[in-house]
């Protein structure tokens, strides 16, 4: 204990220039190129998507919104998300739990497939879809006798956003199930708990805060995703076009003022879930700094 | 009981904004449905520049068609590169009408699918087209570059924006009115298909529709001359500017006929034919041709236009696809098939 606390005493009273070796004029160097990259590439386009929103006036601005197209997009994003969420948060648990608590064969394959999202490009996350579902795919003759449709419609969006964010929720718990190991759990087990009280009494408590971390960088990906919606969405205006979609249309139509207004919200929702995320981080800190002593 | 709570605890922080999802759009969809009955649904699926057409046109027939019958007609529009637009409805987009930039592509949908019969073309009056249109070329205020004719196009130095010819109608038409000019001018298929591979060396980026390009013309900067539709170019010049661009009109040009029709299979599904078929008629009525005109789509009864919108138009020689090409089967087995002259000279 005392070792500690003269260990952390002494990294605080260093000056880093020393600890690090580096000169000034390097170190403002690097902080320079970082935050000239920074400005050039992140922040200014940022700041362009408001001022064009902006540039005719709160009133042009607001304006944008009114319109039953913009007004569709943002519930349909909304409706999309609200489907898919839910089942990536359940499949993301399912999976970690499998791949974090227990021993099988095909463990590697598992996390390899779950990773497949990551590695194809969203072009094709939306093709596979109208190759199986399209009415001349494989399963298209048979859903399209029953009068189903789910190419360029509301289903064909919604399963083409589960494929491109299911691997966010299971990515973030994966790898923190793995580091926690399954002593809690034996443990629970061995008192007489039930494989469901295990679950709820035990793990989820510990990896609550990677689940909210992969719930929030999902939720922003399924709003935002273009490739893959863009595939399957057939473009109805006011109908299957999603507000990323949307924001194309109007761009495409001269009507820049709304396409960056739409956009601006999407920007928003950028920006929140950057705090969200910073928050997560914190509270993650916090409570790692206050179990350590301990 | 601890653990309970601290379950629903959990799941009340991702449970709370889905539920408010849920009621939005569950209240959304509800107000939606309350008029079912005596509301009919068509979706046209269309090419890239008539957006500003529909919009207005379909105000119109909703107007009409909710005098003629009492039931109000809600028209849902597909907009993007025509040979895209096609693609989709072969792979099942349920259009009741397609209003596409040219005939292949509607020939190409009844022959993949079977939902369109072989002679559509004659259902209507004009080959099915209720307007027509040309190629002419947007430039940059003043003229800078001097282009007056194709042969400019060519010239050392000068970039040409067009859409790409494998997915978009009116790059197309852009390509066979090129190469249609330069068999004429230089006398033999040798000659054209040379000037057609000069002319797309000049070109730095194919976008995937027609509006793509004229963003990229446009909004982009990127270019001495796009490869536009005549009612693309007017659009541009009219909506972003007139101290902007300048219209040039070359010594000849193709007759471009975006046809119309509806697709069988789907208007039946959805039991709209009748309304499909009468949506399609409107665009040839008094009212119809006096909304084509003035966005700029050359009425084929230039009778019911407006007068002030017919002065719009210059006058250019039109050369006929079916003249010059032999129809669009054989233009588009001889040039923009797989292997075929498009992908010989072009190596981007």
């Amino acid at each position: 204990m005392a070792g500690t606390i003269t260990l952390r005493k002494s990294a605080a009273g260093t000056p880093v220039r020393l600890a690090t070796g580096e000169s000034t004029a390097v170190r403002w160097l690097l902080i320079g190129i970082s935050l000239t990259f920074l400005t050039l590439f992140l922040f200014l386009p940022l700041a362009a998507v408001f001022v064009e929103a902006f540039r005719k006036g709160v009133g042009a601005y607001l304006q944008s919104f009114n319109d039953p197209a913009a007004y569709a997009a943002i519930r349909l994003t909304l409706l999309v998300t609200a489907i898919a969420l839910p089942l990536n948060l359940v499949f993301g648990l399912a999976a970690s739990w499998a791949i974090g608590k227990f021993e099988f064969r095909g463990k590697q394959l598992l996390i390899t497939l779950i990773d497949l999202p990551f590695a194809v490009s969203p072009v094709i996350s939306g093709l596979i879809y109208v190759l199986l579902y399209g009415i001349h795919g494989w399963f298209g003759p048979w859903l399209a006798e029953r009068g189903i449709q789910v190419i360029f419609a509301v289903p064909g969006i919604v399963l083409a956003t589960i494929f491109v964010t299911f691997p966010f929720i299971a990515r973030e718990v994966i790898p923190l199930m793995q580091e926690q190991g399954t002593e809690e759990e034996q443990a629970a087990i061995t008192l007489g708990a039930s494989g469901w009280q295990t679950f709820f009494r035990v793990t989820l408590p510990n990896v609550k805060w990677a689940v909210l971390y992969g719930v929030i960088l999902c939720n922003a990906r399924a709003m935002g995703e273009f490739g893959a919606v863009s595939v399957v969405s057939g473009h109805i205006r006011g109908k299957t076009n999603t507000m990323p979609l949307h924001v194309e249309i109007l761009y495409n139509e001269y009507n820049f003022v709304a396409a960056f207004a739409v956009a601006s919200l999407l920007a928003l929702l950028a920006l929140v879930t950057l705090v969200l995320k910073s928050l997560i981080e914190w509270r993650t800190r916090v409570q790692h700094d206050q179990e350590e002593p301990s | 009981m601890k653990a309970t709570r601290n379950v629903f605890r959990l799941f009340s922080l991702f449970a709370a904004p889905l539920l408010a999802f849920s009621t939005l759009t569950a209240t959304g969809c509800g107000s939606s449905d309350a008029s079912e009955s005596d509301v009919v649904k068509l979706l046209n699926v269309s090419y890239d520049p008539t957006r500003e057409l529909y919009k207005e046109f379909n105000e119109a027939f909703a107007e009409y068609w909710k005098k003629k019958t009492g039931q109000t007609v809600q028209i849902e529009m597909s907009h993007g590169g025509a040979g895209k637009q096609a693609r989709a409805v072969v792979d099942g987009l349920p259009a009741d009408v397609v209003t596409l930039a040219l005939a292949y592509d509607i020939d190409a949908i009844g022959e993949k699918t079977g939902y369109i019969p072989a002679d559509w073309q004659s259902r209507l009056p004009n080959n099915s087209s209720p307007y027509t249109s040309t190629i002419v070329f947007l430039v940059r205020k003043g003229n800078p570059k001097n282009i007056r004719d194709w042969d400019d196009l060519v010239r050392e130095g000068i970039t040409v924006v067009t859409p790409n010819p494998k997915t978009s109608g009116g790059a197309r038409w852009n390509y066979l009115a090129a190469w249609a000019y330069a068999r004429e001018k230089y006398g033999s298929e040798e000659a054209a298909r040379d000037f057609v591979t000069r002319l797309f060396r000049q070109v730095p980026v194919l976008d995937s529709g027609a509006r793509g390009s004229t963003n990229t013309f446009v909004q982009r900067g990127i270019g001495d001359v796009l490869l536009a539709w005549e009612n693309e170019a007017f659009l541009a010049v009219n909506e972003l500017g007139p101290d902007k661009f300048d219209i040039i009109v070359p010594s000849v040009s193709i007759l471009a006929e975006p046809p119309v029709t509806v697709v069988d299979h789907w208007a039946k599904t959805h039991g709209t034919t009748e309304v499909a078929q009468e949506y399609l008629k409107y665009l040839y009525s008094p009212v119809g041709q006096r909304v084509v005109a003035k966005h700029y789509y050359r009425p084929v009864h230039p009778e019911h236009a407006d007068p002030a919108d017919m002065k719009r138009f210059p006058q250019v020689r039109l050369i006929t696809i079916d003249e010059a090409f032999g129809g669009w089967q054989k233009a588009h087995a001889a040039h923009f098939a797989d292997g075929g002259t498009f992908d010989q000279i072009y190596s981007p």
